[in-house]
């Protein structure tokens, strides 16, 4: 029951993440490859900033803050600099690992003793649970504690998705979404397609950072690798999203994300359930995603075979 | 109203490829009026166009347009003035977006767009009576994304948006040129109904000597990148399409015996 309810808190955060990927690789249709740093980099933020007295809520705003100032590099390298959109992210990811150890002075700052966010969610357990510590659900114990962060994940998952999809209905939002779709077109509607570009990078790894920071206070401590794997990671569960929902329409994308990266983060979880060795987390992560990019192509493939065949 | 002043663009100078696409080109539009381009393949038509919408810097020259100097001004921002619509149906208009969505950001061509919503009923139903006037029956498909229409639809839809602010200039590049003859009717009769109906001043590139012959007030013809014939007034009125034809088969001749003299010339003296 713990690892259920870890499983969902997890996949909650990331789903956050994996809204920062739906903006950059869907959205505007940019490969950003700086997810891996502006993740740590927002877990390093909120750690250190916590650990300096600062109260949780602003130090995982300044995170949010931080994530989009990597997020605006990347894109200025690109749009302003002409440097490809692949090693743009690569030059940042790889320059924000020596600044996250700059941010927090060693390799890990453990948060164990500190006030973070999740503190809110033990005033909703005392509210719904009393004074229990150990909250029984259909016959199966949970620690309320644990109940309490998830409700709390949850509601940040589904008030940020509800921000965004508002977000992007406005006049602002909906030309940010032509970008991906035809920026030739949107270019000669009047739009300043580079600053729109740096505007969504910015807003996609702000979200991203606030993902690492969120993770940073619910695992109980900031870590100089915890970006790695983050960006295929969230592809995973944006593409799964997808799946999921079967349409482009912006609203149901955001939805998917959330239950993309929340039913991804089960099937991980029964899998090392099974004996899978987390070792081989990362490996299986990037296979089940060459395979959700390339099958659909051999499926189309493999169905105009079959036409032909039905033709001859 | 639009001004070109001797306008020039090389693309790859001073590499074998160097093609000088523009060499010179003075152009005035009054208001109102509708011109024509035609020329042959590779003569300036759409780099002539393109250098009005500010797709590269010019080599030389100056461009003014509504009393305002707009030669450096960025592509985006002479968005404001001019309203465009491409030879490609897929240029035009956002494929996933659905027909209101792309009609809700062409309503913003060159406006601030703010926090306010893109889309609500009452901007809907605008919409609905705009695109029921084209009388093309998809005023029940705006939710549809634009992708999933024909592209002598997605065309005429990029007309309307083209018109949605209205534009300075519009600039139409060879639109009909991608579509079956039944469709490039529709949409030039669509065309011509809705310049008329705003005046708008037109600079449009076809290579249907008919549409030259019929359409507008004037007609410019292009050659190597610069303006070689230019019909307007009386002559333009009487102008048929067999007019055009003949010229261009001046034009031909022309370039032919320029060739046999540069052979000559450098048989003779290399
Ligand atoms: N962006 C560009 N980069 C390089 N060369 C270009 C570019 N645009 C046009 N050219 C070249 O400039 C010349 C004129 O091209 P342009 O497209 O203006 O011709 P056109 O009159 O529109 O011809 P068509 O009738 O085939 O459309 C061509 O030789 C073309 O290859
Ligand atoms: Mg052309």
């Amino acid at each position: 029951m713990t690892l259920l309810i870890g499983s969902l808190t997890i996949g909650l955060i990331l789903s956050l993440l994996a809204f920062g990927i739906l903006i950059s690789f869907r959205v505007v249709a940019f490969e950003d490859l700086t997810v891996d740093g502006s993740f740590a980099l927002g877990g390093a933020t909120a750690a250190t900033l916590i650990v300096g007295q600062i109260h949780p809520l602003l130090a995982t705003f300044c995170a949010a803050l931080a994530g989009a100032a990597a997020g605006g590099v990347t894109a200025i390298l690109h749009t302003k600099f002409g440097i490809d959109r692949l090693l743009s992210g690569i030059l940042v990811m790889t320059g924000l690992y020596s600044v996250n150890l700059r941010v927090m002075g060693k390799s890990n700052v453990p948060l164990l003793s500190e006030r973070t966010v999740m503190d809110y969610g033990d005033g909703w357990a005392k509210l719904l649970f009393g004074d229990e510590t150990v909250v029984s659900i259909a016959g199966w114990e949970a620690p309320s504690r644990d109940l309490s962060s998830l409700m709390l994940m949850g509601f940040a998952a589904i008030v940020i998705g509800i921000l965004l999809y508002t977000f992007f209905r406005t006049n602002f939002g909906l030309a940010m979404q032509a970008i991906g779709d035809n920026s030739k077109m949107i270019r000669a509607l009047g739009v300043n397609v580079d600053l729109m570009t740096i505007g969504a990078l910015m807003l996609g790894n702000s979200l991203i950072g606030l993902a690492g920071a969120l993770m940073a206070q619910y695992q109980g401590f900031a870590d100089v690798q915890m970006g790695i794997g983050m960006l295929v990671w969230g592809v995973a569960s944006v593409i799964l999203g997808e799946s999921l929902v079967g349409t482009k329409k912006i609203g149901f994308l955001i939805a998917g994300a959330v239950m993309g990266s929340v039913l991804f983060r089960l099937l991980v979880a029964i899998a090392l359930r099974w004996g899978l060795n987390p070792n081989d987390l990362k490996l299986i992560t990037a296979v089940f995603v060459f395979a959700a990019l390339v099958l659909p192509k051999f499926a189309s493939h493999g169905s105009r075979l079959v036409r032909r065949n039905r033709d001859a | 109203m639009l001004e070109l002043t001797d306008i020039r663009k090389t693309f790859f100078r001073g590499t074998p490829n160097e093609v000088r696409a523009l060499r010179g080109v003075n152009l005035t539009i009054d208001r109102g009026s509708f011109v024509c381009v035609i020329g042959t393949n590779g003569s300036g038509k759409s780099t002539l166009l393109n250098a009005v919408a500010g797709a590269f810097p010019l080599d030389s020259g100056r461009i003014l347009l509504d009393g305002q100097d707009i030669t450096r001004w960025p592509e985006h921002r002479r968005a404001k003035l001019i309203g465009r619509v491409f030879q490609d149906p897929f240029s035009g208009t956002a494929p996933s977006m659905t027909i209101a969505e792309n009609l809700a950001l062409a309503a913003r061509r060159g406006l601030r767009r703010g926090p306010g919503l893109a889309l609500n009923v009452g901007k809907r139903r605008e919409m609905r009576e705009r695109v029921r006037a084209m009388g093309l029956n998809l005023e029940d498909r705006l939710n549809n994304p634009i992708g999933t229409l024909s592209g002598g639809q997605r065309q005429s839809l990029t007309l309307l948006m083209a018109g949605m602010v209205k534009p300075a200039l519009l600039l139409l590049d060879e639109h009909t040129a991608a579509l079956d003859p039944k469709s490039a009717d529709q949409v030039i009769r669509l065309t011509e109904e809705f310049i008329a109906k705003d005046r708008l001043t037109t600079l449009m590139v076809t290579h249907s000597m008919q549409q030259a012959a019929a359409l507008g007030d004037r007609v410019i013809m292009m050659d190597r990148g610069q303006i070689v014939h230019d019909i307007s007034g009386i002559a333009k009125q009487r102008l048929r399409p067999e007019d055009l034809l003949s010229r261009f088969d001046e034009i031909r001749r022309a370039n032919q015996l320029d060739e046999t003299a540069a052979e000559m010339l450098h048989s003779q003296y290399v």
